[in-house]
């Protein structure tokens, strides 16, 4: 170990050059990819000129829908990412076999499958649902923003500086090597004192405020900015899910934080909430993380519903079956999530009336879960259903999530789970759930709403093989892990004994080859529809015969969304505008009350980013700094009172006349 | 597939639930799968089949799907109920397979189970320690019982959370350090059987496995003497040794095993310096030692870290044992070190 003088941990708190993982292959070789690649994409950027357009356009935009569409962009990103440890996962366990240590040592091994749970879930997951969420809910409730627009644009950037903290884990230092959870005492500072935990604490510290504040400003969205004639039980079903999700994120969120924050106290200035010695309990700890982490499993699978039950009833051209039901439903599950967390932890000796409670309570979602499958089944009944790619995606999801219901409520009998707890059979239910479910709710919602964000269809050839290795790939990949859980091989493990298993991880491994084609299909479908654009253009904002409010302005929608905030008289709004013959307004347009775009948000979470960086490193000046620095530019922007203007009615007549335009040619 | 063909009486039962379970779900999974497939080729749009876009409510429908889910939730809650209780791992066995109850309900024969044998468990970095408190001798890595003799597991952890699984016998448990989880199972097939963590716990958490024997009263004995003529000592000097992490550590046996490590183990009192958390909880259940308390309070240097490789860190503080016996003023917690 080189000595360093004295002055350097002054300055460089705990960082030291051999913290950089120069010894590992893999990692100096994904770095000099990386760093290239960025490079490329810098210059790239700085040759065609376009910082300015990205920064003015983009990343100080307060438009719900460019937010929208650039947490997607986050999404996507993160999910190469989270899916190359998936791969790296994957053919370790192939391979470590008969004495064979595989390629990853635990050091490593133990990162991989800990960044893996993290990244999909954080920062693959929240993004492509809050993303959907913030582009469609303010369309589809005929709003023009959300009701915090600088909000919006600040949890984004919040959201990314979590990603950045996690990503920079890679190059300088190393990730947590827990377990996505970070079950102490393992994570405390006796057992984990590297920065590995610390990165975790603050990627997720950072991340967890964006997705705190975002909740927030959805639910006040939702309840306070609706059209017109919405009333609650007039919304469209995705705005629904969104609502609950939101509410569960706005209750369940600082809970997370909370929890986080006494870990840190442990780790950091040696207190014992979480530590064996000195009354700590570990067991609290792993309670209030699955109090947090339980609603969670919902907020990303509420979307969901929300999304197939938008796509059952446009691509089956009728009104969804039990819309009441459907809502009952979705608000039954937000209440139930809550009294269920146990359930993750039965093997910890609760006593058996304790875990009868839990299991039992865990069942019973299984029933509005179970109405939403009929209500969906129903809506195809007597339906005129057109197989478009989110159509698919819905049948495809009907007929594999109900595997995951029925493994889900097999674990959830205490006796059954005693067996079953922690073994692959756990890791095929969850993924099976979450691909499943959310994942595939995410690439229908993608496919069908791009052409609203981007003005043109996605192209179907690439799209049908993506699906196709999607679907084919989970199965080949998913289905050996059930077998190898009823073998009773439990998770995490690195290398194997026994050679009768391997068969079974070598299929895995090609089925998560399948889903790599499967996302790199789905890479291509974008650049070739980009390319394809002119022929895949949509003129009429309406591609797919929509009926909520969001298929009625145009596609992309104009900064304003409407021109005159729609009156809503009845279920699925825009299919009963439709039927009336609903004249769009061509005169008499005022000018719109718009916010102003702000750098703000960019600059408080890059200095909450980098206050987080300190804490890891012990860099206490930086910290210091750095805090105060996002303090002032909290208190700073807010004497800044230039933060809205208004669109011109001549503009507003402009872009409805260049409308009607469109309208003419389609 | 162990789990759906275990040998141990327990596991026996958990996998008929898991059966039990799966049967009643696919009462309704596969006519749900069936009409989907069935509804998606129907109604086609190319199929120009019956189409009626104003359709949206029905309800006898809706009762029928919310009422037959709640029904067969309503069996499995019972099975839960029920299953959760009588398999529940605290709960001493009311019988050593079907066929041998320890109640005859019908006839009401009582046939009084065996005494059932005693196995304290500590999950340690990164191996397993089985001691048998009725025969003084303990094993690494290696549990034998006899077969059809309830068994009742004991289990604590010495840093980290861990889980005791042996899929061919009972469910898992987890491991805690500080606290005692039971496990009463039993073996009703001879044989040798896996058993490993189930909760990651560390870098060599993948070595963390040993083998579970289910052999005949007689073997049972003859292992048990060959530990007391062939084993190695176990004080609680032995222990501290032991407890430093270490991977693939082979199988071995111990006697003189110190009667009271279990207790110790779990009090985290392994080492003398310390206070026992049982005495801490008395105390401070009596209001605590107050301001002057604080002095008890000491740290030790190499808790932990450098031992595990780690970078050195500030030392972590725990109580010291104070007014033993021999140490009435607890001076010995400031001086006292660890065996290296």
């Amino acid at each position: 170990m080189t000595s360093y003088p004295d002055w350097w941990k002054l300055v460089f708190g705990r960082f030291t050059l051999e913290a950089l993982p120069l010894h590992e292959p893999i990692l100096v070789v994904t770095f000099i990819v990386v760093a290239l690649g960025g490079i490329a994409l810098l210059a790239l950027v700085t040759w065609l000129k376009a910082w300015g357009y990205l920064w003015h356009e983009w990343f100080t935009s307060v438009d719900h829908k460019k937010i929208g569409i650039m947490y997607m962009i986050l999404g996507v990103v993160m999910l190469l990412r989270g899916f190359a440890d998936a791969l790296m996962m994957r053919g370790q366990q192939a391979i470590a076999f008969a004495g064979s240590d595989g390629y990853l040592p635990p050091h490593h091994y133990d990162q991989i499958f800990t960044a893996h749970g993290v990244i999909m879930i954080f920062f693959v997951a929240m993004p492509f649902v809050t993303g959907l969420m913030n582009f469609v809910v303010p369309l589809q409730i005929g709003a023009r923003d959300v009701s915090f627009p600088f909000l919006n644009n600040f949890s984004f950037w919040m959201t990314v500086g979590g990603a950045v903290l996690v990503m920079t884990s890679l190059f300088v230092g190393e990730f947590a090597r827990t377990g996505w959870l970070a079950y102490p005492p393992l994570s405390g500072a006796a057992y984990s004192p590297g920065v590995g935990v610390d990165y975790y604490l603050w990627g997720l510290q950072v991340a967890g405020i964006g997705t705190t504040l975002s909740g927030v400003n959805l639910v006040a969205t939702i309840v306070k900015m609706r059209a017109p004639g919405m009333d609650l039980m007039k919304m469209p079903v995705f705005t629904w899910t969104a609502l609950c999700t939101n509410i569960l994120i706005v209750a369940t969120f600082p809970i997370l934080a909370a929890t986080l924050a006494l870990l840190a106290l442990d780790r950091y200035v040696g207190m014992n909430f979480f530590t064996n010695d000195l009354g700590g309990n570990p067991m609290m700890y792993v309670n209030l993380i699955w109090i947090w982490g339980h609603p969670e499993v919902y907020i990303l699978i509420l979307p969901a519903f929300g999304i197939y039950s938008e796509v059952a009833s446009t691509f089956c051209g009728k009104r969804l079956f039990g819309y009441g039901s459907m809502v009952y439903a979705t608000v039954v599950i937000t209440i139930l999530s809550y009294l269920v967390w146990l359930h993750h932890f039965f093997t910890m000796g609760s006593g058996a009336s304790v875990n009868s409670f839990f299991g039992i309570t865990t069942m019973i979602i299984s029933i509005p879960t179970g109405a939403k499958i009929f209500n969906w089944l129903f809506t195809m009944y007597r339906g005129r259903i057109r197989f478009e790619l989110p159509m698919m995606w819905l049948v495809a999801f009907m007929l594999t999530f109900v595997i995951g219901g029925m493994t889900g409520v097999m674990l959830a009998v205490p006796p059954a789970d005693f067996v079953l707890h922690n073994s692959l059979f756990l890791v095929a239910h969850f993924h099976n759930v979450i691909i499943g479910g959310v994942v595939f709710g995410v690439f229908a919602g993608i496919a069908y709403w791009f052409p609203k964000a981007f003005g043109f269809k996605l192209d179907p050839f690439w799209g049908h093989l993506s699906f196709w290795f999607w679907v084919v790939g989970f199965y080949v990949a998913f289905m050996p892990l059930y077998v190898l859980g009823l073998m009773g091989v439990t998770r995490r493990l690195n290398r194997f004994e026994d050679p009768s298993l391997q068969i079974w991880f070598v299929v895995a491994a090609i089925g998560a080859v399948l889903i790599l084609l499967g996302i790199l299909c789905f890479l291509v479908q974008i650049a070739v529809s980009i390319m394809r654009r002119e022929q895949l253009r949509d003129t009429t904002g309406d591609p797919w015969d929509g009926r909520t409010l969001e298929w009625s302005t145009s596609s992309p929608p104009p900064d304003y969304n409407f021109a005159f905030t729609p009156v809503i008289h009845d279920h699925d709004s825009w299919a009963d505008m439709k039927k009336r013959g609903y004249q769009r307004p061509l005169t008499g347009f005022r000018p719109i009350h718009m916010p102003r775009n702000t750098g703000a948000g960019v600059i408080i979470a890059g200095f909450a980013t980098l206050c987080g960086f300190a804490l890891i490193w012990y860099i206490w000046w930086l910290a210091a700094l750095s805090f105060v620095a996002a303090v002032a530019s909290v208190i700073i922007h807010s004497f800044n009172y230039d933060r809205d203007f208004h669109i011109s009615a001549d503009t507003v007549l402009r872009e409805e006349d260049a409308r009607s335009d469109l309208l003419g040619r389609a | 597939m162990v789990l759906l063909s275990p040998s141990g009486d327990v596991a026996l039962q958990q996998r008929n639930i898991l059966f039990a379970s799966t049967a009643l779900m696919l009462i309704i999974i596969i006519p749900v799968m069936a009409l989907t497939v069935f509804f998606a080729w129907r109604y086609r749009a190319s199929a120009r089949a019956t189409y009626d876009p104003d359709w949206h409510h029905s309800l006898p429908l809706e009762v029928v799907i919310w009422s037959v889910p709640l029904l067969i939730i309503i069996v499995i809650g019972a099975i839960t109920w029920m299953g959760t209780h009588l398999l529940d791992p605290y709960r001493p066995l009311g019988r050593i397979s079907a066929a041998k109850p320890a109640l005859v309900v019908k006839t009401g024969d009582v046939a009084p189970l065996p005494k059932p044998l005693v196995i304290q468990v500590v999950a340690l970095d990164w191996k397993w320690l089985f001691m048998y408190p009725e025969q003084g001798i303990a094993s690494l890595n290696e549990v034998v019982a006899p077969v059809d003799r309830p068994i009742e597991f004991r289990i604590t952890a010495s840093s980290v959370m861990n889980s005791l699984f042996i899929p061919a016998l009972a469910g898992q448990i987890y491991a805690m350090p500080g606290m005692q989880t039971k496990l009463n199972a039993v073996i009703n097939h001879a044989g040798d059987y896996e058993g490993f963590s189930a909760n990651y716990s560390g870098a060599g958490f993948s070595d963390m496995r040993f083998r579970f024997h289910g052999v005949d009263s007689q073997r049972f004995e003859d292992w048990t003497r060959a530990a007391r003529e062939k084993g190695g000592p176990l004080q609680r000097e032995d222990y501290l040794t032991l407890e430093k992490p270490s991977e693939r550590e082979p199988i071995r046996q111990f006697r003189d095993v110190a009667p009271d490590l279990f207790e110790a183990v779990l009090n985290r009192c392994v080492d003398r310096a310390r206070m026992c958390t049982r005495d801490m909880m008395a105390m401070d259940a009596k209001g605590g030692g107050g301001k002057e308390g604080i002095a008890t309070v000491m740290t030790l240097g190499d808790d932990g870290n450098q031992r595990r490789g780690g970078q050195p860190l500030p030392p972590r503080p725990f109580v010291t044992a104070i007014c033993t016996p021999t140490d009435v003023y607890g001076t010995a917690g400031a001086t006292a070190r660890l065996a290296d």
